[in-house]
């Protein structure tokens, strides 16, 4: 095992621990609840699609799930913006092909990386609340849901990110 | 063949992309269906065991509340006690013969462990499981009121459908007539639940009292639910009734499992009667 396995094995541990124990119960305005552990998929190095992070990200929110007892509402979401991050990357830089080995996050500029955990943050919630409610008519509810949990996760994402990058 | 091989190869990831997805699809869809969770839930020995980790620190938190509870529930069994006293008193001689008795029910206590109200479907975990000869589909109560039907269990853990979950249904009825509905919840309020299908001829005031209404074989008669709200009715309907419940579902401490010891006998003869 080298480092960066290590890394990313505590990573996944440290993030699982800390939403259930922690984050799942902070119920902020009634019920605002941060799914901090989506930012395992931004802190993941930045590879050509691999299975890996696949199942990694189908893995974590399976864990959040079993422990919220929620079926596989967070596994859904975090499987999906695990495999649309590349594209969204892409699109966020505005370039077609990206050289892996040289890019990282912390290299990015500050809005860009910002734009992109806010474009996979709010796909993120907005699968969740989809799924946890799973009717048309509950679609307000939804929509205000994501959208302040969403400012909430972010702001929590931003602060850990800022303060990585600074010390790198 | 090849170009088959080939065509897999080169999707291979939006291939296993498809598959995972599917699976928690399969999974979140199974959790809408009442009662068929199997494969995700916190009844398992690894999150069982964290959330009863966990507990143990938090536990001190609510004592002093749980203690209150025991002492009002203490009080008002010795209250009960007295009341029989003078019926035996009127008998000059005491038989006791156990033959006379016939339990129904067997109670078990248990620890909650984990306790969420805040979301659509709500559950709670329990510390006890199988071992201790919980199964699915008991009643879960305190002395305040009713809390939950046991779903999942695994050998030492057990998950509660609470209340506050859209996909309960449990049957209730009024303290002061015959008439029964249906306990549901709307995801508003965690302190408000609702009951549903009473029917108008039914006369129902501010504050009359709801109890399990005994006609499943999950609650016995008369654990108390709540006081009502507030209500409206239109088109000779009761459109909504609000019920305020007894128990504070944000601090629950320790509960206790009834089992219905005839519940198998009343079953069969059910199945027996649509049968024919």
């Amino acid at each position: 095992m080298n480092k960066e396995n290590i890394n990313t094995t505590l990573i996944f541990i440290g993030l699982i621990l800390i939403q259930i124990v922690v984050l799942n119960h902070i119920n902020f305005l009634g019920y605002i609840n941060p799914f901090l552990y989506v930012i395992f998929i931004f802190l993941y190095p930045i590879k050509k699609q691999d299975g890996v992070l696949i199942l990694l990200s189908f893995l974590l929110g399976l864990s959040i799930d079993i422990f919220s007892n929620s079926g596989g509402i967070n596994a859904a979401a975090t499987l999906f913006i695990a495999f649309i991050r590349i594209p969204v990357l892409k699109s966020v830089i505005g370039k077609r092909e990206i050289d892996y080995s040289a890019t990282s996050l912390f290299k990015l500029p500050y809005f860009k990386s910002f734009i992109y955990i806010l474009i996979l943050t709010f796909v993120h919630h907005f699968i969740v609340f989809g799924l946890e409610y799973f009717k048309w008519s509950n679609f307000g509810i939804i929509i205000i849901k994501t959208f302040l949990t969403s400012i909430f996760t972010i702001i929590l994402i931003m602060i850990i990110f800022t303060f990585i990058s600074r010390k790198r | 063949m090849q170009q088959i091989i080939s065509f897999f190869y080169k999707n291979k990831f939006f291939i296993l992309f498809l598959l995972l997805e599917s699976i928690a699809l399969f999974f979140t869809i199974q959790s809408h269906t009442y009662h068929k969770s199997k494969f995700v839930n916190s009844a398992n020995f690894v999150s069982g065991g964290i959330y009863n980790k966990i507990n143990n620190f938090k536990e001190f938190l609510f004592l002093k509340r749980e203690n209150l509870r025991l002492s009002e529930e203490n009080v008002y069994l010795k209250n009960l006690l007295n009341l029989q006293e003078e019926s035996i008193i009127q008998h000059d001689s005491l038989v006791i013969d156990t033959l006379n008795y016939k339990q129904k029910y067997t109670y078990t206590s248990a620890k909650v462990i984990n306790n969420s109200y805040r979301k659509n479907n709500n559950y709670l975990t329990l510390d006890k499981g199988s071992k201790s000869g919980v199964k699915s589909d008991l009643g879960v109560i305190n002395s305040k009121g009713i809390i939950g039907i046991t779903q999942s269990i695994s050998r030492n853990y057990s998950t509660v459908l609470s209340i506050l979950n859209v996909n309960s249904r449990i049957n209730v009825k009024l303290l002061n007539s015959n008439h029964f509905g249906s306990l549901s919840w709307d995801n508003d309020n965690y302190n408000t639940v609702q009951l549903l299908d009473l029917p108008i001829q039914a006369a129902i005031y501010k504050g009359d009292t709801i109890i399990t209404g005994g006609r499943s074989t999950i609650f016995p008669e008369g654990i108390p639910v709540g006081t009502i709200k507030d209500f409206k009715t239109k088109n000779n309907t009761y459109e909504f009734i609000n019920i305020t419940l007894f128990n504070d579902m944000s601090s629950i401490g320790f509960v206790e499992i009834i089992d219905n010891l005839d519940k198998q006998e009343i079953k069969s003869l059910e199945e027996k009667t649509s049968n024919e």
